[in-house]
């Protein structure tokens, strides 16, 4: 099996220039309509290939996970990342690597002659290891896609929790989605940060867009208004809609003692009678 | 009864007017505990302190240890008429506290130093309205 894997090595090689014409002449083909630049894609598969025969030469066991192949992989990877940002479908990086058997087949064919056993191995041994790397390009493609959903989570997180200050010292805090506890700590932390931030005493918890409060939501909000009272501030939750007002008592959910109203504007009178403000009409009602 | 240890060892306690300040600006450990418990308690009465201010803002790491610690102490100035006011915490600090289920439930706590003494002489003066419910409203 070495051996063979060897004599791979030795007829890339060998016959580098030529594996690597006939390579770039596909490569040439199949993305002229492409947007990928030409140069760039002949360096690319000039350095593929060096790096191709260098690991082949020092790591003959037909994995790529060896520290022989760390630069291959490098470059496969900063490969797969350039081309991900550029547009391309992960298919087409494969592929990339994948038409490389063509030319390299070639060769062999041309090396072994009538040899059809040692052909034979040398073909699944060399197939194998392509189908490993082009596999290895698609990996790193979905990696990079998943780093860039996680980003994107993390924004989504942040834009979606705002803090308001709705008066001097009133802090309002609209809520909208599912609040779990990834987003819990977000809130808390936008929270405490504005309750330093501006010496709010007093913060309304709008639950409106919350879809439902279950046994988890209630704690979650328990806790954030723990933490807002460890740091002198009191809590009130509005926006509590008579569904949710049934699932809780339904559910037997303890909102200790917090003050609670039907809607913003309640929970706005509420906070400023307790800073000591008031409202006045100064225009009869219309 | 500070026989022994550094004078870095202590937690000063400065005195103004009505009430005691308390900064706290070191790690706490138990013999500092017991040490400002003790301290504090006598200076309450010599002083005959309506109000004790604990300001934990250098604080970054309050855990359950501090916590119960403060919940104590003002449990102690509770007995002997002084109502205590948790001063300064951080919002890290207030995370993790409330993430480990304590909520210092009958420590009374501020945003600052400012507040806590505005929030003590309301108090004394009997107009705090008292804490928000739903049912006081």
């Amino acid at each position: 099996m070495a051996d063979h894997t060897s004599r791979l090595a030795t007829i890339l090689r060998e016959h580098e220039s030529r594996i690597l014409a006939d390579w770039i002449g596909l490569l040439a083909n199949a993305t002229r309509s492409g947007t990928l630049d030409k140069a760039e894609i002949e360096e690319n598969a000039r350095a593929f290939v060096r790096l191709l025969s260098d690991a082949m030469r020092t790591d003959a066991s037909g994995e790529i996970d060896g520290p022989a192949w760390v630069k291959v992989r490098e470059l496969l990877g900063a490969l797969s990342a350039s081309r991900a940002r550029a547009g391309s479908s992960p298919s087409a990086t494969a592929s990339f690597i994948f038409s490389l058997k063509l030319p390299l087949f070639s060769r062999l064919r041309e090396d072994y002659r009538s040899d059809a056993e040692g052909l034979g191995r040398d073909v699944w041994i060399a197939t194998s290891l392509l189908d490993k790397l082009g596999l290895f390009t698609t990996e790193v493609f979905q990696k990079s896609r998943e780093d860039v959903i996680v980003r994107q989570q993390r924004e989504l997180l942040e834009l979606s929790t705002p803090v308001v200050a709705l008066w001097e010292g009133i802090l309002a805090v609209p809520l909208i989605g599912t609040l779990d506890s990834e987003r819990t700590q977000v809130v808390m932390e936008n929270l405490l940060q504005r309750i330093v931030d501006t010496g709010a005493s007093l913060a309304i918890i709008d639950i409106t867009g919350v879809p439902t409060v279950d046994t988890l939501v209630a704690q979650h909000l328990l806790k954030t208004v723990g933490a807002a009272r460890l740091m002198g501030a009191e809590c009130i939750v509005s926006g509590i809609r008579p569904q949710i007002a049934q699932t809780i008592v339904h559910l037997g959910v303890d909102l200790g003692n917090i003050a609670t109203k039907a809607t913003l504007a309640d929970a706005l009178v509420l906070a400023l009678a307790r800073i000591g403000a008031t409202v006045t009409r100064t225009a009869p009602r219309a | 009864m500070l026989d022994g240890k550094p004078p870095t060892e202590r937690i000063p306690i400065l005195k103004m007017g009505e009430f005691l300040l308390v900064t706290i600006q070191v790690e706490m450990h138990d013999r500092l505990v017991m040490t400002l418990q003790d301290e504090l308690t006598q200076q309450i009465v010599r002083h005959r302190a309506r109000g004790v201010l604990i300001d934990i803002s250098a604080l970054e790491i309050v855990d359950s240890f501090i916590g119960r610690a403060l919940g104590n102490i003002a449990n102690m100035a509770r007995v002997l008429d002084a109502e205590t006011v948790v001063v300064g915490m951080r919002p890290a600090v207030a995370i993790t506290l409330v993430e480990l289920g304590l909520n210092l439930e009958g420590v009374r706590t501020a945003l600052n130093a400012e507040k806590g003494m505005a929030l003590i002489r309301r108090r004394l003066a009997g107009t705090e309205p008292g804490r928000l419910d739903a049912r006081g409203s």
